[in-house]
């Protein structure tokens, strides 16, 4: 074992964990004496400093990952990269909401907490292995339970987190009982090695059922973090309950972390046509196409994911409907987000073109989650509510922030020329792409017509911005630290919607050339 | 120098954004400035662009991994449509004229809008054309919810979902023929030259057809269209019925016949005598024809006497696709125009000229107002713009009809039966609504003649009499010599026949 390159294939995490112990030592000693709003901001600028420190290091690590026996263990450049760039970015994000609230008193703790949590959100991104990637989930959702918990005088808050706490604990375990299958059946933590072992000219046709079971206690307990149906009881008690930069953060970093996991299952559940051997072993049989359930694990695995698609799409769009609170309805417009893309995972390609197009997805949801979260924010700090009808009348007290909640709900309602609507089209055109079957041209047909459902109650939020009456109509004020992030996240949908290719551009080249 | 009416517009959307609170007239200003200029620009692309086909105005690769193509080009049709748009646009303006209540808002919504129908009609890449499609949705939200009247967010609401109904339908159509035209372009004319296979062709073509024959106003899809007018402010029903509902008749003619002509075919069995699709619209055109001519004929609101006339007009529109031959898609093409102009004229007589001096648009009230004697130029004006709209020689909408109920001759006689039952019925509506609102020598009911000498109606301003003599100019000039845009029209038809629209 090489520590070497251990250390560099952990080179970001490592950055952020340091980051976390200068804030506490900083917080508890240095300022001890000092006001609220100034430990709170040198905490969060520390945080922040911790990120951009954990982007130069994902620089310089390159993109060899780091093997262990012959097999990988951690991942570099590709998707890993992607998606640790995007979730260091949106945890500086977050931590900038933390400067301007007023909910801890334990801001060194709450920095310390959020960056050791998005490290585990690093280590799955990057993770190849079955041990690596449940120790990574485990540091990830410590970290989210806390952050859920923070609001210490919140009873709402402490009831999301034990709620939080108690599914997510229950879907851990169904997640260890499925990874203890998988290397019972092959005898291998190597992603890679399991999928080769699992093909259907390596195992037991006996030993079959049990690979299902497998298959479907692990995407039960991936599916819980993403929040797909019917596993998503937990986002609206979280989303509503936990202070909102910890919301913020559940609700863009853990999903950007938990869905590059799913596509590094995936990736590897394809790649099993990396070998020749085996690839020609399944043409000698017969195409693969023509007889999926010969695939292993891919085919229980893809076909699970296009179920709870469908499920979430349906469900969350229609339950959001009827919400009066905005942070629920962002949850289970959260819940059908996390639907269109499992459409994406459920038909993935074997070149990168489809995790291309799902990283864009992932990413750009994950950055207009956080500006939503920003402005629920300033209108709960200063209405103390988080109902519709605390937004009426927002354009009058406060122009600018309706009109980033305007660009943020149309983007997140798939309205061109915001970047959702790229994020779409894109996605769907991958998945036909892959396969212009019936089947998948109907989850994109049911995806898009759901769609224009979500556009309701969309407008009913930004209806009661703009057009309803409204009896308060003092100015509202905001901070500049959420300033930052509320124009930085609006410009970003805006400008990456109109110059697409910006931001695709710079995915595809971590990507090798075909 | 077309795109220019594009960013201008977005340009002053944005401009009008960023104007302070209060300066009302600043703002009126502008925005009149700013459709000013798209119309000048609209007149000199017509003029020069005469007798010229297709001319490309912008084509850079816009999004290159998927081959999408910011490409904006004109050609006969667009230019017509583009100039239909800065004439609506500028008359929308004046007839705003009087609008107090977040007047700069309100004008930056209005030019946005604009500046989407702007786009759609010059884009010559369907990705593109969706994108500006979907952009003058939101627009049309929320100029209705806030500035409108009766019932204003139940008809906001219904027409926002409508519409994205309909985009959604042609979405899938869209990722549809991007996949299977395996291409790699989102390109109209690439796309168009993609072969696509009969069965696919039979049913994309119906999807994006109806998708966006929603937004035309298509029977039995046509029920946002009067809610939607009633609800929305003068200026935005003026945009609605004049030059949105036309997005939709474009999109049917440029992308669902366009690109998918053997959806047209037969099916290869009738069942009751139809055996196409072409048949299902044409009947379903016939319909809107008759049947909003008929409702038209038993309102009691006076805007929803004009907004049914509207799902009839519309009508005349999708027959005229619907004949396939030369001189009904003219036609086809010419309604749009003549439609644009005299249903922005229409709905800016009951909405402007009298409902803002009267506030009733019951037909019942306005009988006992004699507003022939209290309001001359309004009735004079609504004489001459119903005696347009039902199609007499001398105005745009008698040769429009005209054509169209030839086209639809030459294709099927008995559908010219159908035309002219919708003709004669028009003239009846349009002669009740005028005769109850402007003629009427009922004697005012006591409680009337008691408000009648509190207050006299507010004088003609010069914004309604320089927009009425805009739209009543141009409808007569197109009226007394047609060739003036059959001319733009024809070739252009005359080239699509020929790419494969039989």
């Amino acid at each position: 074992m090489n520590y070497a390159d251990l250390f560099r294939a952990t080179l970001p995490e490592t950055a952020l964990e340091i980051a976390a112990l200068v804030v506490i030592v900083i917080d508890l000693t240095v300022l001890r004496k000092a006001a609220l709003r100034a430990r709170a901001a040198v905490a969060a600028l520390l945080g922040v400093a911790g990120c951009v420190a954990g982007l130069w290091m994902l620089q310089l690590q390159g993109t060899a990952g780091f093997s262990y026996g012959g097999a990988l263990v951690l991942s570099g450049g590709g998707s890993a990269a992607v998606a640790e760039a995007a979730i260091l970015v949106l945890t500086g994000l977050t931590l900038l909401l933390l400067v301007d609230s007023t909910f801890t008193r334990h801001v060194g703790e709450y920095v310390a907490v959020v960056l050791m949590a998005a490290a585990g959100g690093l280590l799955i991104s990057a993770a190849q292995d079955l041990i690596v990637i449940f120790i990574g989930l485990e540091l990830l959702s410590l970290g989210l339970y806390i952050l859920t918990a923070f609001a210490k005088t919140s009873g709402k808050s402490a009831e999301a987190a034990i709620k939080y706490y108690l599914f997510g604990g229950m879907s851990a375990a169904f997640l260890l009982f499925g990874f203890s299958y998988l290397y019972g059946l092959t005898g291998s933590t190597n992603l890679h090695d399991i999928m080769q072992a699992t093909l259907w000219t390596n195992i037991a046709q006996s030993a079959m059922p049990l690979l299902y079971v497998a298959v479907v206690m692990i995407t039960a307990g991936l599916g819980f973090k993403v929040a797909a149906a019917p596993f998503h009881l937990w986002a609206p008690d979280t989303y509503e309950g936990a202070p909102a930069p910890g919301a913020a953060f559940v609700a863009s970093v853990s999903k950007v972390a938990s869905f590059a996991l799913l596509i590094a299952i995936s990736t590897a559940a394809l790649h099993i046509f990396d070998n020749t051997a085996a690839a020609a072993q399944t043409a000698a049989h017969g195409c693969a196409a023509a007889a999926p359930q010969y695939l292993g694990f891919g085919s229980p695995w893809f076909t699970i994911l296009a179920i709870f698609a469908v499920v979430s799409m349906v469900l969350g769009n229609l339950a959001a409907l009827v919400q009066s609170s905005v942070r629920r309805l962002i949850a289970y417009s959260a819940i059908a987000h996390a639907g269109y893309i499992l459409i994406g995972l459920a038909y993935f390609s074997y070149a990168p073109r489809s995790t291309e197009a799902l990283l864009y997805y992932v990413v750009t949801y994950g950055l207009t989650t956080v500006g939503a979260f920003a402005v629920v924010d300033v209108v709960e700090a200063a209405t103390g509510s988080d109902r519709m009808d605390a937004f009426l009348g927002l354009h009058k007290r406060n122009p600018m922030l309706a009109a980033v909640l305007l660009v943020l709900f149309l983007s997140l309602a798939g309205i061109p020329p915001l970047v959702g609507f790229w994020a779409k089209f894109n996605l769907f055109a991958a998945v036909l792409e892959v396969s212009a079957g019936v089947v998948p041209f109907t989850l994109v047909a049911i995806a898009i017509a759901m769609s224009a459902v979500s556009l309701y109650y969309y407008l009913q939020v930004l209806k009661r911005a703009y057009v309803m009456p409204s009896i308060e109509e003092s100015p509202l004020r905001i901070r500049p630290a959420t300033l930052i992030v509320l124009v930085a996240v609006a410009l970003a949908v805006l400008l990456l919607g109109c110059f697409p290719a910006l931001l695709g551009g710079w995915i595809n080249g971590f990507f090798p050339a075909i | 120098m077309l795109a220019w009416t594009i960013y201008l517009s977005f340009a002053g959307a944005l401009a009008e954004a960023l104007l302070p609170k209060g300066k009302a007239a600043l703002a009126r200003w502008l925005a009149l400035a700013v459709a000013v200029a798209g119309l000048v620009l609209a007149v000199i692309a017509f003029a020069t662009g005469f007798g010229r086909g297709l001319n490309v105005i912008v084509d850079v690769p816009w999004v290159p991994s998927m081959g999408v193509q910011y490409m904006l080009a004109a050609d006969g049709i667009s230019r017509v449509l583009v100039l239909l748009t800065g004439l609506a646009a500028v008359a929308g303006v004046l007839f705003s004229w009087n609008i107090d209540h977040r007047t700069n808002e309100f004008f930056a919504f209005f030019l946005a809008l604009i500046g989407g129908v702007f786009g759609v009609f010059l884009s010559f890449d369907f990705f593109l054309l969706f994108v500006f499609y979907e952009i003058a949705i939101v627009p049309k939200y929320f100029l209705i919810a806030i500035w409108g009247s009766t019932r204003r967010e139940y008809g906001a609401m219904k027409l926002a979902i409508y519409s994205f109904v309909g985009s959604a339908m042609v979405l899938i159509g869209l990722l549809a023929a991007y996949t299977m035209s395996g291409s790699h372009s989102t390109g109209l004319i690439q796309l168009a030259h993609a072969h696509y296979p009969v069965s696919f062709q039979m049913w994309c073509f119906p999807l994006v057809f109806i998708g966006f024959a929603i937004l035309a106003g298509m029977w039995p899809f046509h029920t946002w269209a009067p809610t939607g007018h009633v609800a929305a402010p003068t200026a935005a029903s003026m945009m609605l019925a004049g030059v949105v509902m036309k997005l939709g008749a474009y999109g049917c003619l440029r992308v669902a016949m366009y690109l998918f002509p053997k959806g047209l075919d037969p099916w290869g069995f009738s069942f009751l005598g139809i055996g196409s699709w072409r048949d299902v619209f044409a009947i379903l055109a016939l319909i809107a024809i008759v049947y909003g001519a008929l409702v038209a004929l038993v309102q009691s609101d006076f805007k929803f006497v004009i907004g049914y006339s509207s799902v009839s007009h519309m009508g005349f529109v999708l027959l005229g696709l619907m004949t396939l031959n030369q001189i009904g898609m003219t036609g086809a093409v010419m309604q749009m125009f003549s439609h644009g102009i005299l249903a922005g004229l229409l709905f800016a007589i009951v909405g402007r000229i009298v409902y803002e001096r009267t506030h009733t648009r019951q037909l019942a009230d306005l009988e006992g107002m004699h507003l022939s004697k209290t309001l001359p130029f309004g009735a004079w004006a609504f004489v001459i713009a119903g005696m347009a709209a039902m199609g007499l020689p001398g105005f745009s909408g008698f040769v429009s009809e005209l054509q169209v109920v030839v086209g639809a001759w030459q294709t099927d006689p008995w559908w010219t039966i159908a035309v002219g039952v919708g003709i004669v019925i028009a003239i009846a509506y349009t002669w009740r609504a005028m005769q109850r609102a402007f003629f009427s020598d009922k004697s005012p009911s006591m409680h009337e003649l008691a408000g009648e000498h509190g207050h006299k109606l507010a004088p003609i301003t010069w914004p309604e009499v320089t927009g009425f003599t805009l739209l009543a100019g141009a409808s007569l000039v197109v009226g007394l010599y047609p060739k003036i845009l059959l001319g733009a029209i024809e070739p252009a038809i005359r080239t699509m026949i020929a790419g494969g629209i039989r």
